[in-house]
């Protein structure tokens, strides 16, 4: 679906290449190299502290990378840009704890996310059109929170927050989802719904998920990257990659 | 497309505020004029000249809540807009007094005779123009502080850190003014004004139109607040209140927006002090004390922060409060009033008195309300 633009270096969507970045002398990511095709779904695991947040900082926009490469969509450069600007061009982030806007409804959460012109002036003067407000109603369909719309986001249980966060990402409709553990602190069956949730973006959007379950991974049943200290440790299919023996001695510890 | 941006989303608390305001802006002038001084419902001027202050401290304390109750970013240096805009029009009267001035010099005002001066500074150019200066109350605090937020916003400046640099800023001011090679009379400020538009600044009549231009300037106020925050910036600008970072990842440039509402802010509060400064007589540095700025978001907390209607409920109550104690017998006692309503407000009615009184009228027709979530904590 997205076309390597004119003057693309590479036919990925994200291209990491090289990259390194350290906090007062601790190396959070060393030389990690890392591509993701357009349209593709992949799930990152690894112990704490591999580096797994400090890499969607940097793919984000939070955190500038030493050194290395970070392109994206072939040709866009994102280690000279902000979160702003980065979020524009079509990236979009999950936290790990759902961080959702607590003192607005559930559906104004949805139009802050909506894909639209960010500016001042775009957005003092902004009347929402039928064709936004159905994609509204279809998004608030998706994640089940339509009959909720109303309620303050601050008021809805921890695993209805992460279903609106995925739904705000949705809204924004953007090319690369980055999805930081969506299924902490969920229940089964809510983490069950979360990877079939997911499972439907990744129709038509690329997702980089970054996640602890096993098991919730193994449902997604998509290619694995395993990070540790830094860089890539292994990388394929969740059945190969445990049973790399480096991989069962970092992470699963045994 | 104006109106509709004005009027949208007004509420009735919005409404009941409007209507008022407007009857007050009619009513009071015509019972100070019309009525004679004897008849009950007779309004002095003096009266209502302390009103129309308290109603300029709401403008005021509606453009505090603008900037911290719905975007976080609090203000401890206001106090400064309202000055220079207070002083854009002291510059405008004192040009008006002509050569009825002590010293009778036709372009100088007095300050400048007795300190030897020459001739005008080039800063005072312009300002025996109505028209100038009326812009000048907007642009000189608006410029400040775009390019104070310009600074303070690109860099993420926030929360106490942009405090105490806004305390710091109107501090400053306040030492820059106290020195007489300013050119704005040093320590004593501008005042003996005598005209208006043509008009005697101490005539009832005059004392009415500026009560009434204040209701109105009020009202104005309100409406611009109200059209920034029930649109959908003011949505981001919540936003951006509560989840600074998750609303940049959404892809919108906090600072732009921060900038835009402290400068429509600081504008505001330039109006505000406009008007305060004919109706009080003076304008001097100790408006820029940072105490002022300090007592404004007192008002703002006392009213409810996050409510206009409530801001500027705030600022009325507190002054009136502050006129009747600061005038008996309890004067000594008025600074430890206002202390303890500060704490009482914080620890008890964390909403503001509009805040709670809604609340229980709430409480009271549903029994079981919406767990709400817990209030942000203030920045």
């Amino acid at each position: 679906m997205n076309a390597p633009t004119p003057g693309a270096l590479t036919s990925s969507l994200l291209y990491l290449d090289g990259v390194s970045v350290s906090f007062d002398g601790f190396k959070a990511i060393r030389g990690l190299s890392l591509t993701i095709e357009p349209g593709e779904m992949r799930a990152i695991i690894g112990p704490n502290g591999a580096g797994k947040t400090t890499m969607m900082d940097i793919i984000t926009g939070k955190t500038r990378p030493d050194e290395g490469t970070v392109m994206f969509g072939g040709s866009v450069d994102l280690t000279r840009l902000d979160e702003a600007a980065i979020a524009n061009l079509g990236i979009g982030r999950k936290f790990q704890k759902p961080t959702v806007f607590d003192f607005h409804t559930i559906e104004d959460n949805i139009l802050l996310a909506l894909k639209s012109k960010r500016s001042v002036l775009k957005t003092l003067f902004w009347q929402t059109e039928s064709q936004q407000q159905k994609r509204i109603d279809e998004i608030l369909g998706i994640i089940k929170l339509a009959d909720k719309r109303e309620r303050l986001a601050g008021s809805l249980s921890h695993g209805q927050k992460q279903w609106l966060e995925i739904g705000m990402l949705l809204a924004q409709d953007p090319k690369l989802l980055l999805v930081d553990e969506p299924a902490a602190g969920m229940t089964d069956g809510e983490t069950a719904q979360t990877a079939v949730l997911l499972k439907e973006i990744a129709r038509d959007h690329s997702v980089i998920v970054v996640e602890h379950d096993m098991g919730f991974i193994r449902e997604l049943g998509v290619k694995v990257t395993v990070l540790h200290e830094g860089s890539v440790l292994a990388e394929g299919p969740l059945d190969q990659v445990s049973a790399n023996e480096r991989v069962v001695e970092v992470y699963l510890g045994r | 497309m104006i109106t509709r941006f004005l009027l949208s989303n007004m509420d009735r608390r919005g409404f009941v505020f409007l209507a008022l305001i407007a009857a007050i802006g009619l009513l009071v002038p015509l019972a100070n004029l019309l009525l004679p001084a004897g008849s009950p419902f007779h309004v002095s001027t003096a009266t209502m000249s302390l009103w129309g202050k308290y109603l300029c401290y709401a403008l005021l304390a509606i453009s505090l809540d603008l900037v911290w109750g719905y975007c976080g970013i609090l203000s401890l240096g206001h106090g400064a807009f309202f000055a220079l805009g207070g002083y854009a029009m002291g510059m405008y009267l004192m040009r008006q007094i002509g050569s009825r001035g002590v010293y009778g010099n036709p372009v100088l005002p007095d300050f400048m005779v007795f300190l030897n001066w020459g001739e005008l500074p080039w800063y005072w150019y312009g300002f025996s123009s109505f028209p100038f200066a009326m812009l000048m109350v907007l642009v000189v605090p608006g410029l400040l502080a775009f390019v104070f937020g310009w600074f303070a916003f690109r860099s993420r400046v926030t929360g106490v850190y942009l405090s105490i640099i806004t305390q710091a800023l109107t501090y400053a001011l306040l030492l820059a003014f106290f020195r007489n090679d300013m050119g704005f009379g040093g320590n004593n400020g501008l005042t003996d004004f005598k005209d208006i538009l043509g008009f005697n600044v101490q005539a009832q009549g005059t004392r009415a139109a500026l009560f009434a231009m204040t209701c109105v300037m009020l009202i104005s106020g309100f409406l611009i607040a109200r059209g920034i925050v029930s649109s959908k910036l003011g949505k981001v600008v919540i936003a951006i209140r509560d989840a600074e970072s998750r609303t940049r990842f959404l892809g919108y440039r906090v600072d732009r927006f921060k900038l835009f509402v402290f400068t429509v802010s600081a504008c505001m509060a330039g109006v505000a002090g406009a008007l305060y400064v004919p109706q009080v007589g003076i304008i001097n540095p100790s408006e820029f004390a940072p105490a002022n700025s300090i007592e404004t978001v007192i008002w703002v907390a006392v009213g409810g922060r996050g409510s206009l209607v409530g801001a500027a409920l705030g600022a009325v109550v507190v002054n009136w409060a502050k006129t009747v104690f600061t005038s008996g017998f309890m004067a000594p006692y008025w600074l430890f009033a206002l202390g303890a309503l500060f704490v009482f407000v914080t620890l008890f009615m964390p909403k503001g008195i509009l805040g709670t009184a809604q609340g229980w009228w709430e409480s009271r027709k549903r029994p079981a309300p919406v767990p709400a979530p817990e209030p942000a904590p203030a920045e």
